[in-house]
């Protein structure tokens, strides 16, 4: 530790923090759209990293068609490409919806086996598709680079776009659920299904759009993972355990648990890391979220409606 | 004593399905099958012991174990540590830094035998370990969460999350596990050449009665009183909770077999296999097991072994073929078991077969008694 002097440690500080906080907005992402549709409506969607991965997938074929057919609009194709992810996810979302989950409402582990049905099928289609090795999407030059507050700090500006990316989101979310009309519904339904639609709200249709909205922002996820990492057909599968985990943690109705689960588990995975080896660094982490799971199964933050 | 017999063959119904099925493994397969297509099986039926423990823990128990993978890996590494020890002894490992030790934990540098390995020279720890080990964890995971009463989904959720971090922790301690590539290598066990076809054969039909008494030991469960309360809190938990039982000890009881029962199947995998590796134990692999139960038939001990037999069959040669084809297959029939047919085969055959088996049999039954008759008859 001699070797360092007291600036060299604030760096790697302010570095290291850094990247706490760009994995907590990776989790926050991932798990925001899964907050609505397991959090609020319960329905385990084994599928949602898949939906991630359409988002990631839609950046990649607007960035090469842009840079096919239009290439004096690359820098602003990014923010297009975002509500494309958004809307293509959104409109899967409503489709499996129609066809499989509404069936399966009241059997949740049989949801559980057959989205990851369709997760494989996904899979499947995407490898057919866009081909099995890993893709990358050409990414507008305001993305890239750093950003130096001191010669020493080396920010990353990819690592910002997806920390205002996910602050965005979790708004959007908040304000969604918790100030608009059809969060009211959407919560009515959740709380008590029969009740909700005696006064007259048309639950199916809130239980399709609602889960349509979760895959929508799960595509955004993915649109934002670009930036940071390629796409294969099978990324999406690697963030579900987590994904489900930060959800679980945070007590699964809870949306502000879920932000404190991510923010937890971010930075204590990022610490362990670099104490550890990554390997490890995520093993401690894993387990003890599990052990913490195990003394205090509602979660960090337990909802305080009575089921 | 007789009575015990007819509980553990299930019956008349049961023990004729228990008959067919141990007539298709004990003498149709190894008369038909080369001894490499045979070992295949074998390796198949070490899955069936997962899936028939989820037929208990699912179907009957009501608690989806995501985790049974998890299992099956520490019956699997348990046996692959036994013989990895057996494998290096002092001259076959002269060449190396360490001589003893086995060679991927030379290969990372460690020098010395890992306390964990020390007890793996005896056999009979090795056995004994293989059922305590996952007994103990199975334990302590389903007593801490069903004392606590979480259950279904999230039970599903934190199963699978152990099945994770038990591949990363595996495949990351390299020098203790063997890491991604596992165990390797193994030759004898106590001195008995596993390698040769004899010993392949052997291996098969302990594998074959092995699995045909666990599922006897199911039916013995499950045709108890034991068996019929599983049935019932399954159903309906609170009104079991509010007739006087602990709830939570049942199904702790259920999970726990389960467990035990897939590493047996785990330990048969090592000998008949060869090896023991991560990818065995992980998410994909374990969730793979419900689907063989699920395409049996979550409620048949019996349908478990066909659907197992069946979705790996289907698996070699799907994807020798039409590699692309069979992920879309394999969703298909997860979506396709959940929305069309949930009792898998064995519901098929409830509805459409087992009325004209019966008839059959009572027909059978009628004509012998007749018969019998007919002999007294003609004796007076």
């Amino acid at each position: 530790m001699d070797a360092y002097s007291l600036s060299d440690l604030w760096s790697i500080l302010v570095m290291q923090g850094f990247s706490g906080l760009s994995l907590f907005s990776v989790l926050l992402l991932m798990a925001l759209g899964l907050a609505i549709i397991f959090g609020q409506m319960g329905v385990i969607n084994m599928a949602h990293g898949e939906f991630m991965t359409i988002g990631a997938y839609t950046i990649y074929s607007f960035s090469k068609l842009t840079e096919t057919y239009f290439p004096t609009l690359m820098p602003y194709y990014f923010i297009v490409a975002i509500l494309g992810a958004f809307l293509i996810a959104f409109v899967v979302g409503y489709l499996v919806e129609y066809t499989l989950i509404r069936h399966l409402y009241k059997r949740p582990l049989d949801t559980l086996l057959a989205t990851w049905g369709l997760s494989l099928i996904m899979q499947q289609l995407f490898r057919s598709a866009f081909g099995a090795r890993e893709v990358s999407a050409t990414l507008p030059d305001w993305l890239m680079g750093s950003w130096k507050p001191t010669p020493d700090i080396d920010i990353p500006l990819n690592g910002i776009f997806v920390m205002v990316m996910s602050i965005l989101v979790t708004g959007a979310v908040v304000l969604f659920l918790f100030r608009s009309n059809w969060g009211l519904k959407v919560r009515a339904t959740t709380q008590n299904r029969v009740m909700a639609g005696a006064v007259g709200i048309n639950t199916k249709k809130i239980d399709r759009v609602t889960f349509a909205i979760g895959c929508g922002i799960a595509g955004v996820a993915g649109a934002c993972f670009t930036t940071i990492a390629s796409t294969g057909p099978t990324s999406g599968s690697l963030y579900i355990v987590d994904t489900f985990l930060v959800v679980v943690f945070g007590g699964s109705a809870s949306l502000f648990g879920t932000v404190a689960s991510a923010f937890s588990i971010a930075q204590a995975q990022s610490v362990l890391t670099f104490f550890l080896t990554n390997a490890m660094g995520k093993v401690v982490t894993l387990m003890t979220i599990i052990t913490i799971l195990m003394m205090r199964p509602e979660g960090l933050f337990r909802s305080k409606v009575r089921r | 004593m007789n009575a015990l017999l007819n509980r553990a063959l299930g019956e008349r119904n049961g023990a004729i399905g228990l008959a067919v099925l141990a007539v298709i493994i004990l003498l149709i397969m190894p008369l038909a099958l080369d001894i490499f297509r045979l070992n295949l099986v074998g390796k198949y039926l070490t899955y069936a012991f997962a899936a028939v423990g989820l037929v208990m823990v699912w179907g009957y128990g009501g608690i989806l174990s995501l985790g049974q993978g998890v299992f099956f890996g520490f019956g699997g590494y348990c046996m692959a540590m036994f013989l990895k020890l057996e494998a290096s002894d002092l001259t076959s490992t002269a060449h190396q830094t360490t001589p003893g030790i086995p060679d991927f934990m030379d290969w990372n540098q460690v020098t010395q035998l890992p306390m964990i390995w020390q007890p793996f020279h005896s056999f009979a720890f090795t056995v004994f370990a293989i059922i305590a080990v996952p007994l103990l964890i199975s334990y302590v995971i389903s007593a801490a969460m069903f004392k606590r009463r979480v259950g279904g989904v999230y039970f599903s959720i934190i199963t699978q999350a152990i099945a994770a971090i038990l591949t990363i922790l595996v495949v990351g301690q390299q020098g203790l596990t063997g890491g991604i590539n596992g165990i390797t290598d193994l030759k004898t066990l106590n001195g008995w050449n596993i390698n040769t076809d004899s010993a392949k054969y052997l291996l098969y039909f302990i594998n074959g009665a092995l699995l045909l008494g666990v599922i006897m030991v199911c039916n013995l469960v499950l045709s108890s009183k034991l068996g019929r309360l599983l049935l019932a809190l399954r159903d309906k938990e609170d009104r079991v909770r509010f007739s006087g039982y602990d709830v939570a000890n049942f199904k702790i009881f259920t999970f726990c077999m389960g467990a035990v029962i897939s590493a047996i199947g785990g330990a048969m995998f090592t000998l008949q296999v060869g090896f023991m590796s991560p990818s065995i134990i992980g998410i994909v692999p374990s969730i793979e097991m419900v689907i063989f139960a699920a395409i049996g038939g979550r409620m048949s001990l019996v349908g478990a072994v066909y659907g197992t037999l069946i979705v790996n069959y289907g698996k070699t040669a799907f994807s020798e073929s039409f590699p692309s084809l069979w992920l879309l297959f394999m969703g298909a029939m997860f979506i396709g078991v959940v929305m069309v047919f949930p009792n898998g085969l064995a519901g098929l055959y409830q509805s459409h077969l087992n009325d004209r088996v019966t008839r059959l049999l009572n027909r059978i039954k009628k004509v012998k008694s007749s018969d019998q008759l007919k002999v007294v008859k003609a004796e007076s």
